[in-house]
């Protein structure tokens, strides 16, 4: 087997050192009632050729984004990948190391970390950004727990309907049995509802959860959610799915939000059929004790030189175990990477310019869409990549008839959302040319290609 | 030849942000060819202050330069104790960068994804097999939200038979995460010492009509087989307690014993340990759950099924505890550990675990005259020394740093607490003899120098890029991120 | 290691020095050499009611958490406030400079079932 270096003799030698006769009597301390009896009944091994060809087959059995005109987002996006991303991630003295519990030797990981800790704080406009979460949905949940925890016995949590549908699910696995009430707050043209959220603010809710942009691409006013959540003592936690928006709109801590929790999966990082992406999490100054996750910070060494270290550790469960502020022990180290290289290779300027483009086409899809015979756009607010549009026909089957000519069109809303009966959410990113945009619109129209 | 005579080039590099040079670029974007519009005014950000400008050029020097600083199971050997380092297959690598996988998204329709699925399926089963579950999720996205995940299931089992237990027993030798996840879904903990091992008594004291589930790490964190825990795994089933096992160490019993043959309920794996998935510099990587049949509905949705020949993803779990994060899990990572599967086949993973065995068992006996062994049981994938038998003031923190000196990563050190000054070594199948041999070297070097000159050890490291690091004043005075002077 | 003969000890290896009725609370020597490099300390607020034997705040090291249980029952009167930018006066002047909190004692009488000096230091050596 190419991966164990073994020899015959090497084996001899090692038993030999070790007092035994062979291998089977290194694990004589498992009683025979614990052993397996009989082989794995598992293929036998393929060579390296045979494997790759058993795996191309079933990558081939899946639609690539790159040969369908895609509109599919909804918390993952199709943006290009510049040729840097993943030549850097794959120098390998990154991605086989582990978790840097020795600084010494891992100053590149950490200072690569603190560079990532410190363009998610320069996008959120947030004061300290951990080392990462495992994805959007899953910080999302970490954000309600700080909020429960800094929060002291409040114990209501409002989650805004525009949220991410799975994003609340996963809120609400993770609140199960924490005595938690989760209350959903409606929507009003395509954006939570306000009204209706200052009914439901009382002393007892901990945070305000809402989406920006929020599932159906809308752009929520943050300021006026965040005001009417301090006014009752509570957090407003803002979900970001899709963060490309943040290099055009205002950002989150400049609007009043508590905590930025996202998901970054745009900035570089593949498809992949939705994993692994990361999680990011930023909060202001005074809940920085409170945050879940790793950090990385600034120090010196014995002789006064800059370096990094993993820190204020307290907070973590290999200390304070069952009380710590979270379970997880790891970041998204490779995926940090990514997003690391990938934001400064685009830079202020690119950034900005990438965002405005995705804006641009989006604006144009929805345009020519809504002028079609029987297509409606559902909301009339802002909107950044993504929007709503309402069909005319059962989604399905609009679905399945612009699939037969290659295009995927989007996402039927029904299922999350029974209002929206034949709502179809439609993503346009860079990835989809003109030409591509105006196909959609023909084929929506029930042209053919 | 010993690697403290090298040298080497060390380049310093600059933060991002102290680099950056007003104007510079590093992007390339197509030509805007439909309408150029903006939001209105009020809804615009300012440009993102002090954000970095640069070349590719400059950022692929960056980077590059960055990554020598780095050591990694590539650049030699990481015997990082309840970590796995094993050697990560580059065919691995290739494979999750198909394009077929990578660039598909999660939302397409069933009928154009039915690759992935079927992969996933496999893997469900694969590991079903290694584990001797019948019910595998794939959904965790690292070894602690498997633990969450699993430990979730339990409670949601005790509901649906109408008990109310809220507590956890847990062995002092177990991983921090344990207590946190149980604590995470409501449980209270009660801890159980152990000598070594577990013993049936030590559970028997502690275990009464409160107690939903014990969790234990097997083989534990000293590399010991629990071999008791058929009997206790009874006693706790006998009293309307479920077992789960932490499955971090899983790759001490490929092909040599399975979990849900004797009496475990439910287990995580940890893919990026025993399944050959790189460590990431923290992660990504994927922890799946098993359980055994009663728990199968209780499972995250979705999970992959298969219906005649098509796959599909299910959400219809009735008793499901729900998604603990989006989509299907860490997809990427999964192509990894299914393309180690076929590539070591069922004969090949017993036989990475006999020689883990092998390599931590060959350690332990060039070490033992020179490092205290607190435990004498027979060790399996890893071996666990204390500091007692160093002198002069040095201590298992002056041995990790003077290792890196010698050129190798160190060992896990002050885990787990129940030994004082913990040096836990786990070599994996990875390494031959001869790695082994100059890590074995080095220590005993390292022993005699703590005798002849400790100021060496407590000097070190002396060759890495930085020596050690003020962390007092890093936690005093947290600086986490860059802000311009 | 220095136990100053004036003061008073619990078990939980903080010290007490009492004065009209106004009892001074801080961690002892040993303590602050069992943690190491102090890196954070909270403490509890003016006008806060302790009660003996709970915890009244928590003093960090880089690797360790240890709680600070009140060895008293009384009102809190007074926080030093220097020590959570200072957190390191801890380790450098355990029983001056690094005082934590000043309580009115409720039961002046409770300070008597403190350990001394000379009982504290055999307390220690036994553990």
């Amino acid at each position: 087997m190419r991966y164990l270096p073994h020899t015959e003799m090497d084996i001899r030698q090692m038993l030999e050192t070790i007092g035994v006769k062979n291998i089977d009597e290194l694990f004589s301390g498992i009683p025979d009632s614990c052993r397996l009896q009989s082989p794995l009944n598992l293929p036998s091994a393929l060579s390296e050729s045979e494997a790759v060809a058993v795996l191309k087959t079933l990558a081939e059995r899946n639609a690539k984004v790159s040969e369908w005109d895609s509109f599919l987002g909804g918390g993952a996006y199709n943006h290009f990948i510049p040729a840097v991303v993943d030549h850097l991630v794959s120098r390998s003295e990154f991605y086989t190391a582990y978790t840097p519990y020795q600084p010494e030797i891992s100053q590149g990981t950490l200072q690569a970390i603190f560079e990532f800790q410190t363009m998610i704080c320069q996008l959120t406009g947030m004061d300290v950004a951990n080392a990462s979460m495992y994805d959007g949905a899953s910080a999302c949940a970490e954000a309600v727990l700080l909020a429960l925890r800094t929060g002291r016995k409040r114990n209501k949590v409002l989650l805004s309907e525009a949220l991410h549908p799975q994003y609340r699910e996963t809120v609400a696995t993770y609140c199960r049995y924490l005595n938690v009430e989760l209350i959903e707050v409606g929507s009003a043209d395509g954006v939570t509802d306000r009204q209706q959220l200052k009914g439901l603010l009382d002393e007892q809710v901990a945070a305000v959860v809402v989406g920006y942009p929020n599932y159906f691409g809308q752009i929520e006013d943050l300021q006026k959610l965040a005001d009417a959540a301090h006014a009752a003592g509570a957090k407003l936690i803002t979900a970001v799915s899709e963060p490309l928006a943040l290099g055009l709109f205002k950002a989150p801590g400049d609007l009043g939000a508590d905590v930025v929790a996202g998901e970054g999966q745009a900035f570089g990082i593949p498809l992949s059929f939705g994993g692994p992406g990361i999680g990011f999490f930023a909060v202001k100054q005074n809940d920085m004790r409170a945050l879940p996750g790793r950090l990385v910070g600034e120090t010196v060494d014995q002789d006064g030189k800059r370096g990094f270290v993993l820190t204020l550790a307290t907070r973590e469960q290999h200390i304070r175990r069952e009380k710590a502020t979270s379970n997880i022990c790891s970041n998204q180290g490779m995926c940090t990477l990514m997003v690391g290289i990938f934001l400064a290779l685009h830079g202020k300027q690119g950034l900005r310019k990438l965002a405005e483009l995705n804006y641009s086409k989006a604006a144009y899809a929805k345009k020519q869409i809504s002028a079609l015979d029987g297509f409606a756009i559902a909301f009339s607010g802002e909107v950044f990549n993504e929007f709503v549009v309402v069909c005319p026909e059962p989604v399905a089957e609009l679905q399945k008839r612009l699939e037969e000519q290659g295009i995927l069109s989007g996402i039927a809303l029904a299922k999350d959302y029974p209002q929206l009966e034949n709502g179809l959410l439609i993503c346009v990113t860079e990835q989809n040319s003109r030409e591509q945009i105006d196909r959609l619109v023909s084929a929506l129209a029930g042209g053919e290609r | 030849m010993s690697r403290t005579d090298s040298r080497g080039l060390v380049l310093d590099e600059k933060l991002l942000f102290e680099l950056t040079d007003p104007g510079r670029v590093g992007y390339s974007l197509p030509a805007c060819d439909v309408p150029e519009v903006t939001p209105q005014k009020s809804l615009q950000r300012d440009e993102i202050a002090d954000f970095p400008e640069l070349s590719e050029v400059d950022v692929v020097r960056h980077y590059t330069r960055l990554s020598t600083w780095n050591y990694g199971v590539d650049s030699g050997f990481y015997p990082l104790g309840s970590c796995t380092m094993k050697y990560n297959p580059k065919v691995n690598e290739q494979a999750a960068r198909l394009s077929g996988f990578a660039e598909l998204h999660p939302q397409a329709p069933e009928h154009l994804c039915q690759g992935a699925l079927e992969l996933m399926y496999r893997l469900q089963q694969d590991l079903g097999e290694v584990s001797g579950f019948p019910a595998i999720t794939l959904q965790p996205a690292a070894g602690a939200q498997g633990e969450f995940t699993g430990m979730l299931m339990i409670r949601a089992w005790h509901e649906a038979q109408g008990n109310k237990r809220n507590k956890v027993i847990i062995p002092d030798t177990a991983h921090g995460t344990n207590p946190a996840s149980a604590a995470l879904c409501g449980f209270d903990v009660v801890p159980v010492a152990s000598d070594g091992v577990l013993s049936k008594a030590a559970v028997e004291a502690v275990m009464n009509d409160e107690v939903a589930a014990l969790m234990v790490t097997n083989p534990n964190t000293l590399g010991l087989f629990e071999a008791d825990i058929r009997e206790i795994c009874d006693l706790i089933h006998e009293r309307g307690g479920l077992v789960y096992c932490d499955g971090a160490n899983l790759n001490a019993l490929m092909g040599i014993s399975r979990p849900g043959d004797i009496g475990i309920d439910v287990m995580h794996f940890n893919l990026h340990k025993t399944f050959s998935t790189p460590h990431g510099g923290g992660g990504p990587g994927a922890g799946p759950v098993g359980v055994v049949e009663k728990l199968r509905p209780f499972m995250p949705v979705p999970i992959v099924v298969k219906e005649g020949e098509r796959y599909r993803l299910d959400y219809d779990l009735k008793q499901s505890v729900g998604r603990v994060k989006g989509f299907s899990g860490h997809f990427g990572i999964l192509v990894r550990a299914y393309s180690y599967i076929l590539s070591m086949g069922g004969e090949g993973l017993k036989r990475a675990t006999e020689l883990a065995v092998l390599n931590a068992n060959y350690i332990r006996a060039r070490l033992e005259g020179s490092y205290d062994l607190p435990f004498k049981q027979r060790s399996l994938h890893e071996v666990v020394f204390s500091e007692a038998a160093l002198e002069n003031d040095c201590h298992t923190l002056d041995v990790a740093k003077r290792l890196i000196d010698y050129g190798f990563h160190p060992p896990t050190i002050y885990f787990p607490l129940v030994v004082k000054g913990a040096l836990m070594i786990e070599p994996t199948e990875s390494e031959s003899k001869q790695n082994l041999d100059e890590f074995c070297d080095a220590l005993l070097s390292i022993a005699e120098e703590s005798l002849s000159k400790p100021e060496l050890l407590k000097q070190a490291p002396i060759r890495a890029k930085v020596k050690r690091l003020d962390e007092a004043t890093a936690a005093r005075k947290p600086k986490l991120r860059w802000v311009k002077e | 290691m220095d136990f100053p003969d004036e003061l008073k000890y619990t078990e939980e290896h903080e010290w007490v020095l009492v004065e009209d009725e106004i009892a001074t609370v801080g961690i002892t020597d040993f303590a602050q050499d069992q943690l190491g490099d102090v890196v954070f300390v909270e403490l509890p607020e003016v006008g806060d009611q302790l009660e003996t034997g709970k915890p009244l705040g928590v003093v960090e090291s880089v690797k360790a958490v240890s709680d600070v249980y009140a060895p008293v029952s009384g009102e809190v009167v007074e926080v030093n406030s220097d020590l959570p930018d200072e957190p390191e006066m801890l380790n450098t002047s355990p029983y001056d400079d690094g005082w934590m909190i000043k309580i009115k004692l409720d039961d002046p009488g409770e300070v008597e079932d403190l350990m001394d000096a000379a009982a504290y230091q055999e307390f220690i050596e036994q553990d």
